[in-house]
């Protein structure tokens, strides 16, 4: 569920020094280990040889075909829309949480994780099933001539759904612990609450935003369940990247299916890597470096 | 009216908070409602009529047996990490912690494939396999695996941080007083830990219980044989079964809604016994 919403914060300098007070640590650090080498690393490592095999023109031929260039666009283009309107969105509905007092808030609270705790499979059916021509709000839409789902449309609609606790999750705690004298002070100075919120506030809430738009934006790369009931999967206009690896799979194209997966994952790592720079940047103009 | 310098006027704060609870109304609470509406859709009858098929049941069944072999071995695991990571100290810990989070960051569909490559028709250890006619692709070890895989972290980062937190006081003192290394564990630090081991399990096993894309790519989607209750669902729903693919999805919303109430619970309840970013 709240995946990776808060980095751990390892203890540095560690509050155990001395090695060996304790029994155990042989065999629970073999074990562990032995288990994450089995289960995450050696099975990894496969994907990076087996796409490693085609070489890195393979890889490239096989990224840049007409139908896989158009999925990666799709998978990533909307990905980054739905991120965005979830900063928009997630900011709001953090600020109401922690600011504003309101019946019912604790259980409205509670239900931001429902998108971490509801299987994708049933989102998926659900948000179709809402969406669908005939469904409640898509037949609201359907008179305009709007079609929502079995479109790139229901994808965004999808992505938005799956990653909407992420911004709210990772901007709260940060909101709560905000000082309120600086604000006070930044009243007392003659600025107006919008001008506080703006050059005050919000600088202050920018790096943990960016975390959750990340952190928003790599779940919904990935993101397969929810998407492909609503999104109609066709081909050049609404097919997704996971769901060309899972056709290349049926085919027993295994390379094809790891070029794509090893495509995929080098652009997250390099979108995470772009925003925890402008993480650093941001932190730093804070003066907290 | 205006805002004032220290808060946002009456209509501001009613315009946001309008805002939020439609944006979260339209979101979260109307896929809720649209699951239990559809499965209830032909009546309670029908309802009830899905879960009479044998291979809805077989479903049933196979999604209790995975998460019941998945979320001990990752408890298991859970512990072992936790207290190596948070007693000890040694090189390298914190590359170790990152690892650990990786499954968190691999799409799905990517957690299910790699096991395809590793064990599949074509896959570097498939022909060993198919000569000792072991199969764990299309199969149930292969969903168990990637059930393991999607599910890894979730105890283990709700134990490391709060037994950092704790540090190894409590445990040198048992020690000294003479308890075996299993016994301080179990009367010391099993205690200790037991509400953020109950959180961790509660979020594993909800994710064990639901999880698709990684399962849909190593299952074969075999009706009766490897088919969990997601696959069930989608099977249902690609067969225009409306009803009784919403009945199933309706079970796992039920998982998903207890799962939510637990977890609040703990939070608000058993606070001072989660990890520091868990409290409220």
């Amino acid at each position: 569920m709240s995946v990776a919403v808060q980095s751990w914060s390892p203890s540095w300098p560690p509050a155990i020094p001395k090695p060996g007070a304790l029994p155990g640590f042989g065999i629970t650090f073999g074990f562990t280990l032995t288990y994450l080498s089995l289960i995450v690393l050696i099975p990894l490592a496969v994907l990076v040889w087996r796409a490693s095999g085609l070489g890195l023109d393979g890889i490239w031929r096989v990224a840049t075909t007409p139908r896989v260039l158009a999925a990666l666009e799709t998978s990533f283009v909307i990905s980054a829309a739905a991120a965005l309107v979830n900063a928009l969105f997630g900011m709001i509905v953090a600020w109401v949480l922690t600011r504003y007092s309101f019946p019912g808030r604790q259980p409205i609270d509670a239900a931001v994780d429902l998108p971490f705790a509801l299987p994708t499979a049933v989102a998926g059916i659900a948000l179709a099933a809402l969406y669908a021509p005939n469904g409640w709000i898509g037949a609201l839409f359907e008179p305009w001539g709007i079609k929502i789902a079995f479109t790139p449309l229901g994808i965004f609609i999808a992505l938005v759904f799956i990653g909407l606790p992420f911004v709210v999750r990772t901007v709260q705690p940060v909101l709560q612990d905000l000082d309120r004298e600086i604000e006070e002070a930044s009243a007392t100075l003659g600025a107006t609450r919008r001008q506080t919120f703006f050059r005050v506030v919000l600088p202050a809430l920018l790096p943990a935003l960016l975390t959750g738009i990340a952190l928003a934006f790599a779940r919904a790369v990935g993101e397969y369940g929810s998407v492909i009931f609503i999104a109609g999967n066709m081909p050049f206009k609404s097919e997704i990247a996971p769901l060309l690896i899972v056709a290349r799979l049926e085919e027993y194209d295994y390379a094809g299916a790891s070029a794509i997966a090893t495509v995929m994952l080098v652009i997250s790592f390099a979108a995470l890597l772009a925003i925890n720079l402008l993480q650093a940047v941001s932190r730093r103009r804070m003066g907290d470096a | 009216m205006r805002d004032t310098a220290l808060a946002e006027s009456a209509v501001t704060c009613w315009v946001l908070t309008g805002i939020a609870i439609g944006f979260l109304g339209l979101f979260l609470a109307l896929p809720l409602l649209a699951v239990f509406s559809e499965a209830l859709r032909r009546g309670v009858d029908a309802y009830l009529a899905a879960f009479d098929d044998p291979d809805t049941q077989s479903a049933i069944g196979l999604t209790l047996l995975i998460a019941a072999i998945a979320v001990p071995l990752n408890l298991v695991f859970g512990v072992c990490a936790a207290w190596s990571i948070a007693k000890f100290w040694f090189p390298g810990k914190s590359l170790l912690v990152s690892l650990i989070d990786l499954p968190f960051s691999v799409s799905p569909v990517v957690s299910g494939l790699v096991y395809v490559l590793l064990f599949g028709a074509k896959g570097l250890l498939g022909p060993t396999l198919s000569d000792w006619d072991f199969k764990i692709i299309f199969a149930v070890p292969g969903i168990v695996l990637a059930t393991i895989f999607v599910t890894f972290p979730f105890i283990a980062r709700e134990l490391i941080p709060l037994m950092q937190e704790q540090g190894t006081a409590e445990e040198e003192a048992a020690m000294t007083l003479g308890a075996s290394g299993w016994r301080t564990f179990l009367t010391v630090t099993l205690p200790n830990v037991r509400w953020a081991l109950l959180y961790g399990v509660l979020l594993c096993n909800a994710r064990a219980m639901g999880e698709f894309g990684a399962v849909s790519v190593v299952s074969g989607h075999i009706r009766g044989l490897t088919n969990t209750m997601p696959l069930q669902v989608e099977i249902l729903y690609n067969e225009y079964n409306f009803v009784a693919a919403f009945a199933v999805a309706s079970l796992l919303a039920g998982l998903a809604l207890v799962t939510l109430v637990g977890k609040s619970i703990l939070e608000w309840r058993y606070g001072h016994g989660l990890s520091a970013v868990r409290r409220r």
